[in-house]
Order: structure tokens, then sequence, then C-alpha cells
């Protein structure tokens, strides 16, 4: 475990390597180096678990101390590292999905001109990422925190000669630091409170500085959340996630899909301690969750745009993560994490595949269709995920969007627990019909001659399909078989489990929520396979309510009004009528007084200041000879 | 030790007088083996200096106008030490760069920022008021002809306003240090003497409000900054990195150094009412900076907001807070030489620099942009950078005391430099490719290269590892700050004893 260090060093040294010699390497050598770096950290995090496993449960927790960071009289935040079930699961998550999508960059990216710049940026997120969930405490969290988001910007803005994509950058990171505004004055209140950053200490010393319930906690929590509501893209932060699509497909799977935007769900989650003394903040949590599960899901009914879709599936589906918290099942919420970074990176890769296939950038699905025997591998591998996303027995997804139903429903939260069920069914809905559209129908892609991907896209796509097939095993709970709930057991001690009504069991909870999942799916199938005509009715029948969901809830022109316009009208404002004209005229002015006043020295230019120089030594002198005559 | 750091400089320049000014490369030569001394001279000053001692050390005491007490008295603490380090540095770095606009006449600007040097040396190390005082009024001088000279279409407008502006209320500081002498009795005008007396508290008022006066202009404070934009963006470039960068720090310095340590009473009064105006340059520069069309009248309202920010940890006195302040104005000089520099570079190859003339940078210039990036990142407080470190400190600390608002408003400058530079990025750095910018782009030489490599080694250096200033800069700031607080109290408990006298003592503003 003593080398978990080299987890995060590796990737920021294969950033370091292509950054600056990637132009002179020899190309297959970026690949290699970025891979390499990756795949040997992946290496390293098994090897982490297996050292953690060889440990009893309750000695699962590993400082490891690197160096003093922003310290004053030792106050302040060491750089040290923390290596516990939680941030041992997230660094196998990360390493295991970012080095799948690293491979497949090498396929996807090829023909870039900037290759070695896209890698040495794709690796610098892998270090940030890693720094963000192995940091032992707030403030160098927060330093992986502002990383990601940094490449982020970096990445969305990839091809940065777009308009498009320049604004989508910069949007997702200005909006991303209003979240973090909130993120740091949390972080104050926490040093204020408790006179550390260290996790330890603070969940040790929580439960008696913060009384349970009181305007202290609540307020770390929710503060804290505004952060996490920025970075994970919830209501009403959302906005700037759809946008990010911009960016190249790999990196819209690995870090707006798999990986950084569950950097809040992480946060919350390694903060349970303080939560579960805020229950205000928590039910807060649940209902922003619920509602950016519901409003994100129903967006994406209408969106024609494969990747627009798949990105308003990832902010509904990160709602059901909150969603979980906000009822106080941090594991459940982590279990979506994990099976979220499978299936919506094997979603994300499956479009990638498709948008490869069609020869670039298309993501207009009504210029799809029928690819379903021109891709077979792509069909099948996205189907895999469609119906693990519509959360169908038995893939990934359907064990950890069941626990979350089943946690909701136990809380007692019934008005939540429909929006959940609900969503399930809009969830399912949307997801074949982006499937159905893709893949089946009549071709409407014109002239272009698709071609599926060579091996190294669809390796990694196999590898993540095998996982989302395969995974559920992970999450299963079943006759006391639970191995990854056991393993994170010591992280969520503290986590209150109610217990569980008589009314609906367990597997009538189940079987409702497949049934509701099956049922979007039929409608799906109804309105899609049988072509365009029935979808063109139903948009007539709902014409008012497609024309809110096709506009997004005009959210983002509301924010337009609301701050962005009459922000620049006051910066205009000030700029000009105040600063050039008030504060400027107000000196001019003075200063025109002055020399009138004085209008034997108006002289030219230089002669002037030697003047006023003379009258200061003058003026001094008279003042000091005034003080010694008195 | 000092004394030979400090004058250095302008023994330079009197022997550079003395080449024939045609012998352009034996100028370059000396005028960067002097400051190169200086700078040598320092960091061997850094290496010896002893973290354990919070008080002033290297100190020269020597009688001057002894018939009234005026005395050379020179030393550094962790907070002067980084700023004579600051300053040593950038000097040479500016007197190497290929300036446009001083290809003539390169004798006359090597003497005037070699003088400069001194002067600014001297106001860091002073510790007898009239020395200092006699630094702080020799600064205005070759930053007026560095302006006059070698400035742009309206140079000498800006340097008269900044002439005007800094002396007048330079006189003031002058009046208050006379005034001190008279009052305090002690005939000496030394300040580690002078800060221990007790003033009367109405006078006290009036002598913090003459020095904060003189070094509100300097900062600049919101909303004595009139002369800022003109100045700067007038300014050769490097005459506006030396004003921003190092003159700037002369007027924050000023303040932690003699207004807090003199007038305690009347700093910890008046303390929410410069915080206020602190805050508010934080916020209107941002704004202001956001609406500028020109990316060097952009970058010089941005300075504004991020003086403001080092102001508000001076003034909230916190340890921490005014630990990160000292920080922050080493941070602060490095990246705003950066942003300026780089947008220098940018109006050479172009020859115009208004924000709607550019785009697509990146794509024709890719080492310029990532430079203009990592100066960007650190300006926005990117943790890693120099940035974080400084900004974050200020703003933690000050939200310790009672002043904490100002730390949850002023954290909205995170928000706003966010919003002004991603904007000129994404103006000038993306987007397609402007027309012009096609035809002559030509991407950063390796001299330039090697002159901007040490910035971006110092801001990642102290983003990653600041321990070995932060231990130099905190004991020092403890102990002043502590000093200081100590002070507060001890009026405060005797106003208690004491039966108040006829007058009720001014709460706020005299």
């Amino acid at each position: 475990m003593g080398g978990v260090w080299l987890v995060l060093l590796l990737p920021l040294l294969g950033s370091l390597i292509n950054g600056l010699f990637g132009r002179r390497l020899p190309k297959p050598w970026i690949g290699w180096v970025a891979c390499g770096s990756v795949g040997l950290s992946l290496i390293l995090s098994v090897r982490v678990l297996f050292d953690l496993l060889a440990l009893p449960p309750e000695g699962r927790i590993f400082t490891q101390p690197l160096f003093d960071w922003i310290v004053v009289n030792d106050q302040g935040a060491p750089f040290s590292l923390l290596v516990d079930p939680l941030s041992t699961l997230m660094i196998l998550v990360v390493t295991g999905v970012g080095f799948l999508i690293h491979v497949y960059s090498i396929g996807y990216m090829g023909q870039d001109p900037d290759y070695s710049r896209y890698f040495s940026w794709l690796n610098l997120f892998m270090f940030s990422m890693l720094l963000l969930v192995l940091a032992d405490n707030f403030l160098l969290l927060f330093v992986g925190w502002e990383l990601v988001g940094l490449c982020s910007y970096l990445l969305i803005g990839f091809w940065f000669s777009k308009p498009t994509a320049a604004a989508a950058a910069q949007k997702a990171f200005i909006v991303n630091r209003i979240g973090d505004f909130g993120f740091m004055i949390g972080l104050f209140l926490l040093f204020a409170t408790f006179g550390t950053f260290d996790y330890l200490k603070i969940f040790e010393g929580a439960p008696e500085a913060l009384p349970y319930g009181g305007a202290l906690a609540t307020a770390i929590a929710l503060l804290l959340f505004a952060g996490a509501v920025g970075k994970s893209a919830q209501i009403p932060l959302y906005i700037w996630l759809p946008d990010a699509m911009e960016g190249p497909t790999p990196v819209s799977a690995l870090i707006h899909a798999a990986t950084m935007v569950t950097a809040g769900v992480y946060m919350v989650a390694r903060a349970h301690v303080l939560y579960e003394l805020a229950p205000v903040s928590m039910a807060l949590v649940a209902s922003i969750g619920a509602v950016t599960a519901l409003m994100a899901a129903s967006i994406a009914l209408v969106n024609n745009d494969i990747k627009r879709v798949l990105a308003y599936s990832t902010i509904s589906q990160l709602g059901y993560m909150f969603l979980a918290a906000g009822v106080g099942a941090f594991a459940a919420g982590m279990f979506h994490l994990t099976s979220q970074a499978f299936t919506k990176a094997l979603l994300f890769l499956a479009a990638g595949s498709v948008m490869h296939a069609l020869g670039g950038e298309e993501t207009d699905m009504r210029k799809m269709g029928g690819l379903s025997r021109k891709l077979p591998w792509t069909w099948g591998i996205f189907l895999i995920g469609a119906l693990s996303m519509s959360g169908i027995f038995p893939f990934v997804a359907f064990f950890s969007k069941d626990l979350i139903l089943e946690r909701v429903f136990i809380s007692g939260n019934t008005a939540l627990w429909i929006i959940g069920l609900f969503t399930v069914l809009l969830t399912a809905f949307y997801m074949l019909r982006a499937h159905f559209l893709t893949f089946h129908g009549r071709p409407r892609y014109g002239e272009k001659n698709p071609h599926e991907s060579p091996p190294v896209m669809l390796w990694p796509m196999q590898g993540l399909a095998a996982l989302t097939l395969f995974g559920g095993v992970l999450f299963l709970s079943f006759a006391g078989f639970a191995p990854l709930n056991e393993f994170l057991a010591p992280v969520f001690a503290g986590e209150i489990v109610l217990e569980q009504p008589a009314v609906l069991s367990e597997g009538a909870l189940m079987a409702t929520s497949l049934l509701v999942a099956l049922l979007g799916i039929g409608i799906a199938w109804l309105v899609y396979m049988r072509g365009l005509q029935p979808a063109e009715a139903l948009r007539r029948a709902f014409r008012p309510l497609y024309t809110l969901l096709d506009g997004k809830y005009y959210v983002d022109e509301l924010y337009y009004a609301l701050f962005v316009w009459p922000g620049k009208k006051i910066s205009e404002f000030l700029a000009t009528v105040f600063d050039l004209g008030l504060l400027d005229g107000i000196i001019n002015g003075l200063a025109r007084l002055i020399d009138r006043a004085g209008g034997a020295l108006r002289r030219i230019e230089s002669g002037y200041i030697r003047n006023y120089a003379a009258w200061v030594l003058l003026g001094a002198l008279g003042v000091l000879i005034y003080w010694l005559m008195r | 030790m000092l004394t030979l750091i400090t004058f250095l400089p302008a023994l330079g320049a009197v022997l550079i007088g003395a080449i024939a000014r045609e012998r352009a490369r034996l100028l370059r030569a000396a005028s960067l083996a002097v400051s190169l001394g200086a700078f040598t001279l320092a960091l061997w000053l850094s290496f010896t200096f002893d973290p354990s001692l919070p008080g002033m050390q290297f100190e020269e005491r020597r009688p001057w106008i002894s018939e009234i007490g005026i005395g050379y008295h020179v030393g550094v603490d962790g907070i002067s030490l980084f700023l004579v380090l600051l300053t040593t540095f950038l000097v040479p770095l500016l007197l190497l760069a290929p300036w446009d606009a001083v290809k003539e006449r390169y004798k006359m600007f090597s003497i005037m920022v070699l003088l400069l040097e001194t002067a600014l040396l001297g106001v860091f190390v002073a510790l007898d008021l009239v020395l200092f005082y006699v630094f702080w009024e020799a600064m205005l001088i070759p930053m007026y002809f560095l302006i006059g000279i070698w400035g742009g279409p309206q140079r000498s407008y800006a340097a008269i306003k900044f002439f005007l502006y800094t002396m007048a209320t330079s006189v003031l500081m002058l009046v208050a240090i006379i005034a001190l002498y008279f009052t305090s009795n002690l005939s000496t005008f030394d300040w580690t003497v002078l800060q221990s007396i007790q003033l009367d508290r109405v006078l006290e008022f009036w002598l913090f409000g003459a020095f904060v006066a003189a070094f509100a202009v300097k900062i600049p404070l919101w909303p004595l900054h009139s002369w800022l934009p003109d100045a700067y963006s007038e300014a050769p470039t490097a005459g506006t990195i030396l004003l921003a960068a190092l003159m700037s720090k002369a007027g924050l310095y000023g303040l932690l150094r003699f207004g807090l340590t003199l007038f305690p009473t009347a700093a910890a009064a008046m303390a929410p009412y410069l915080l206020a105006l602190a805050l508010i340059g934080v916020i209107y520069g941002a704004l202001v900076a956001s609406a500028q069309k020109d990316l060097k009248r952009m970058i010089a309202y941005a300075s504004l907001s991020h003086l403001g920010l080092v102001a508000i940890g001076i003034l909230a006195m916190s340890q921490l807070g005014t630990t990160g302040s000292v920080l922050q104005m080493v941070n602060h000089g490095i990246i705003i030489t950066g942003l300026f520099w780089t947008v220098a570079i940018l109006a050479g190859r172009f020859e115009r620099r208004g924000l709607e003339d550019f785009g697509g940078v990146m794509k024709e210039m890719p080492r310029l942009a990532a430079l203009f990036f990592i100066f960007m990142l650190a300006a926005v407080a990117l943790p890693g950078t120099n940035g974080f470190v400084g900004e974050f400190l200020i703003l933690l600390g000050t939200f310790l005391t009672e002043y904490k608002i100002y730390a949850i408003l002023g954290a909205s400058i995170a928000i706003l430099t966010a919003v002004y530079m991603l904007w000129m990025a994404q103006k000038v750095f993306h987007g397609p490719t402007a027309a012009h910018i096609e035809k002559d782009s030509r991407d950063l030489k390796p001299r330039e290269i090697m002159l901007l490599a040490p910035l971006v080694a110092v801001i990642l250096w102290i983003g990653i590892y600041p321990k070995p200033l932060l231990d130099r800069i905190s004991p020092s700031v403890e102990a002043l700050v502590s000093q200081a607080h100590s002070r507060v109290e001890f009026v405060q408990e005797l106003l208690q004893i004491q039966p108040r006298s006829s007058e009720e003592p001014p709460g706020g503003a005299p």
C-alpha cells in the first residue's frame, strides 16, 4: 500500500512526457506512454485492493503523508493520501474505466493532428481525479476537484477553433466555479469549527462539535453540497453538462459520464458523517437528486442528439445517486456510481463508435438508423448498455438502481420513491428510443458507408460490456452474499439502516421496478419500431409539452436574462459611465481647478511637474519650520 | 549587506552612465550583471536568513542627520525578505527582455530601471521613517520618466496624472511623519522606537489617515485608482510591470509595516471602512475588467481587483490571512508580470491589442498560448498554482476574524476572475483564426521562453511547495499582528478603567 503514491504519479509523468515532448515522439509511443501509465496505475490499484483485503475489515485504513503543502504554524493541509475501502473502490473505477477509454482513444483520436496534446490532457485528468479520491483532507480534495475542472475545461474545448466548443468549455468552468464558491465557504466553516481539514479528525470530532440538526452542521453540509451540485451537474447548475458534449466522445465517456461528474457523489459519501448530522440538508440532497433525475430524463425523451441524450441521462442518473445519499443510503449511491461508470462509459463509447462509423462528429440520430447490420458489435454493445441503464435484470445498473429505490421506499419518502420509479419508466423509454433510432428503421445517413470500428476501439467496449453484464455480482446483496456492501461497510459504519416494512417485500419492489422498466421499453418499441409516424402523432398531440421539453425548459435562456445580461450591462455601466465618467471626471476636474487657481504656474508640461515638486519641497519645509518655531 | 543590495543597482546605474550609448551589447551586459548581482546577493540573503527569528535581521544602523534624529536604519524580516527577492528577481528579466518600446535609448532605460530598483529595495528595507520617505519619493522620478519617454500616445497625460496623484498624497505622509516626530518627543524617526509610543487618539486617526492616503494611492485602493488604467496602459510594458508587480507592493507593504504598527488603534477602528473599500475594489475591478475592450486595460483592472484582496488580508489582521497577503504580494508580482508580458508579446507581434482583434492564436502560437494559460490559471487561483495558496490563506484567515463577510464576498473573486479571464482566453486564443494572425504569427523565440520560464517555475513551485516561504513569513507576521492586537487591547482596557474624557472617542472615520 506504500506504493499508492505511484498510482498518482504515473499518469502525471505520462502527461508531462506527452505534453513536453509529444510533438517529437513517434506516434505509437504517445499511445504507449499514455495507456501504459494508466495501465500501470490500474495494476497498482489492484495491488492496493489486495493489500487492503489482507487486513481485517476494521483495520483497512491507511494514511500516507507525502509532504507539507499549505501549512502555517502546523495548521493547514498536508499533501497526504488516504487509502480505505471507499478510495480504493474509486481508484479501481477510475483507473479501470480510464484505462479502457485511453485504449479506445488510440483508435478514436488516431487521425487528430493534436494527438499528443489530447493524451497529455487525458493523463492529467487521470492524475487529478486520482488525487481527488485519494486526498486525506478536504483541501487536498479541493485541489483534485479544481484540477479535474481544469481538465474538463481543456478537453471540452479540445477543438478550440470551433466557437461552440470554446464557449462550452468556458461555460463549464464558470458554472463549476459558482458551485465551488459555496464549497470554499464550506471549507472555511469546517476550518473555523475544527481547526483542520483532515477527514479523520473532522469526522471524529463532528458529533461533538456539531449539534445534531444544528445550523452549523446544516450550513457546512449545504455549502459543500453546492460544490457537488456544480461538479455533478444537478439543479440548478446542471446546464454545463449537455454543452460539454462538444468535447471528443471518449472525453465525454471518461470525464462527463464515468468519473469526474461523480466526484460530487463521492464527496457527499466521504463526508457522510457531516450529512448525517444535518437532516435538513439530507432532505434537500434527496429532493434535488429526485427532481433532477426526473427533469433530465424528461428532456432526454425528445432530444435527437445521441450524445446529449446520454448527457441528460447522466444528469438523471447522478440525481439517483444523490437521492440515495439523501436518504442515507451512501453505499447504494456508491454502487450506482460504479455501475454508471461501466454502463455510461459503455454507451458513450458505443455512440462514439457510431459517430466514427459515420465518418466524424455526426450526433443527430435523425441522420442515423438502420445501422444494426453494418455495426453488429456496436449494436449489441449499445443494447447491453441501454438495457442496463433501463434497469433490466441481470445487467449491472439493475442492481444498483433497484437498491436505491428500495432504500428510498424504506425511508418512507413515498413521493420521492414515486418520482424515482416514474423516472425508471422515462429512462427505459429514452434509452431504447435512442437505440431504435440509431440502429433500427430506415437508414437515414445518406451516401456514407458505415464500417465497424477497429479492434483497438472494440476491445475496450467489449471489456466494459463484460463488466456491465457480469458486474452485477459485485452488488448482489442476496442470502448473506454482498461483496461490495461488506467491503464498504467499515466506511459507512455509522449508516442508519431502518427496518424493512412488511408491506412490500424486497422481491415485490424489485418486480415493480422491473415491470415499470419493461413498460417503458414496450412503449419505445411500439412508437419507434413501427417507423417514425407514431412519434410524429405524439408530438402533435402534446405540442406544448413537447415544445417545453425540446426547449430544455428554457433554463439557459432564463439564466441569460437573469444573470448574464444584467451582469454585462452593469459591467459596461461601471466601466464607462462610472469609472471613466464619474471617478476620472472628478479627479481631472480637481486637477483643472487647481490648475486654474495657480494660473501663474501654467507652463509647458515638463516645467509643470518640476514646479509641483518644488512646491512639495517648499511645503514640507514650511511645515518643518512651523514645528521647529512653535 | 542590505546596504550593498539596495545601492548596487544605483551604483550600477552610475557606471552605466559612463558607457557610451552606442555600445549596446556592453550596456546590456553591464545592466544584466548589476541586476543579477543584486539578485544573487538577495538569494544569499534569503539562504542565510534565520527562519526561526520573527524580528529584523541583517540590521544596519548608522546616524545620518543626527541633529534631528534621522538615522540610516535598515533590516529585513520574513515580510520584507521576499519583496526584496521579488524585486531583484524581476528586474533582470525586465532588463533582458527585447521590448519593442525601448529599442531606442536603452542606456537611459536601464539607468531608470536600476534607479527604480534601488528606490524599491530601499522602501522594503528602510526602518527609519525619513529614510523610508526618501526612497518612497525616489520611486516616482524614474517611473515618471519611464512612462513619459517610452510610453504610448497618451503618455504625458498618464505620467502627469500618476505623478500628481501620488505626490499629493505622499506629502500628507510627510506631514504625518513630521507630526509624529514632534508629538513623540523622542527625537527619532526610527520605526522600532516609534511603534511603541502611545499617541493621542484623535491625532492617531489623523496621522493614520495621512499614511493611508499615500499607501492607498500606490496600491491602489478603490476609489483612488483612476490613475491606474491610464498609467498601466500607457507605460511601456517594463514600466507597467514595475508599477503593477512592485510599486503596488510598496503601498501594501507600507500599510502593513507602518500603518498597522504605528497606529494600531486607529487601524483597528478604521479597518471595517478600509475593508469595505478593498472589497469594493475586488468586485468593481473584476466587473470593469470584464467590460474592457483593450487587453492591457483589462489586465490593469484585474490587477486592481486582485490587489484589493491582498489589502483585505492585511486589514483583517489575522495571522493566516496576513501571511497569505504577504505571500500573495509575491504571487501577484509574478502572475501580473506574466500576464502583462504575454499581452505585450501579442501586441508587439500584431501591433494591436483590442480584444476583438484576435482569435485562434492558440492554433498559430501554441507556446505563447501555453504560457498565457498558466499565468491565467494562476490568476484564477487554480490549486497547484501560487495564486491559490495566497488567495486561499487570505480568505481563510479573514474568515476566522470578525470580518467573515469580507471573506465570503471576497471569495467571489474566484468566479469573477474566471469570467473575464476565460472570456479573454476564448476571444484571443480560441475560436477561428483571425485573418491577420494567420499571416504574421511567429511563436515564441527560445529567448522569450527562457525569460518567461522562471515565472512559470515560481508559479508552480509556490503552488506545490510553499513551505519555505510560509515558514519564513509567518513568524514575522505573527509577531507584527500579535503586537498590534495587544496594543489595541491595551487601549481598550485603558478606556474601560479610566472615566471617559469629555470628548467621545471617535468611533469611526475621523
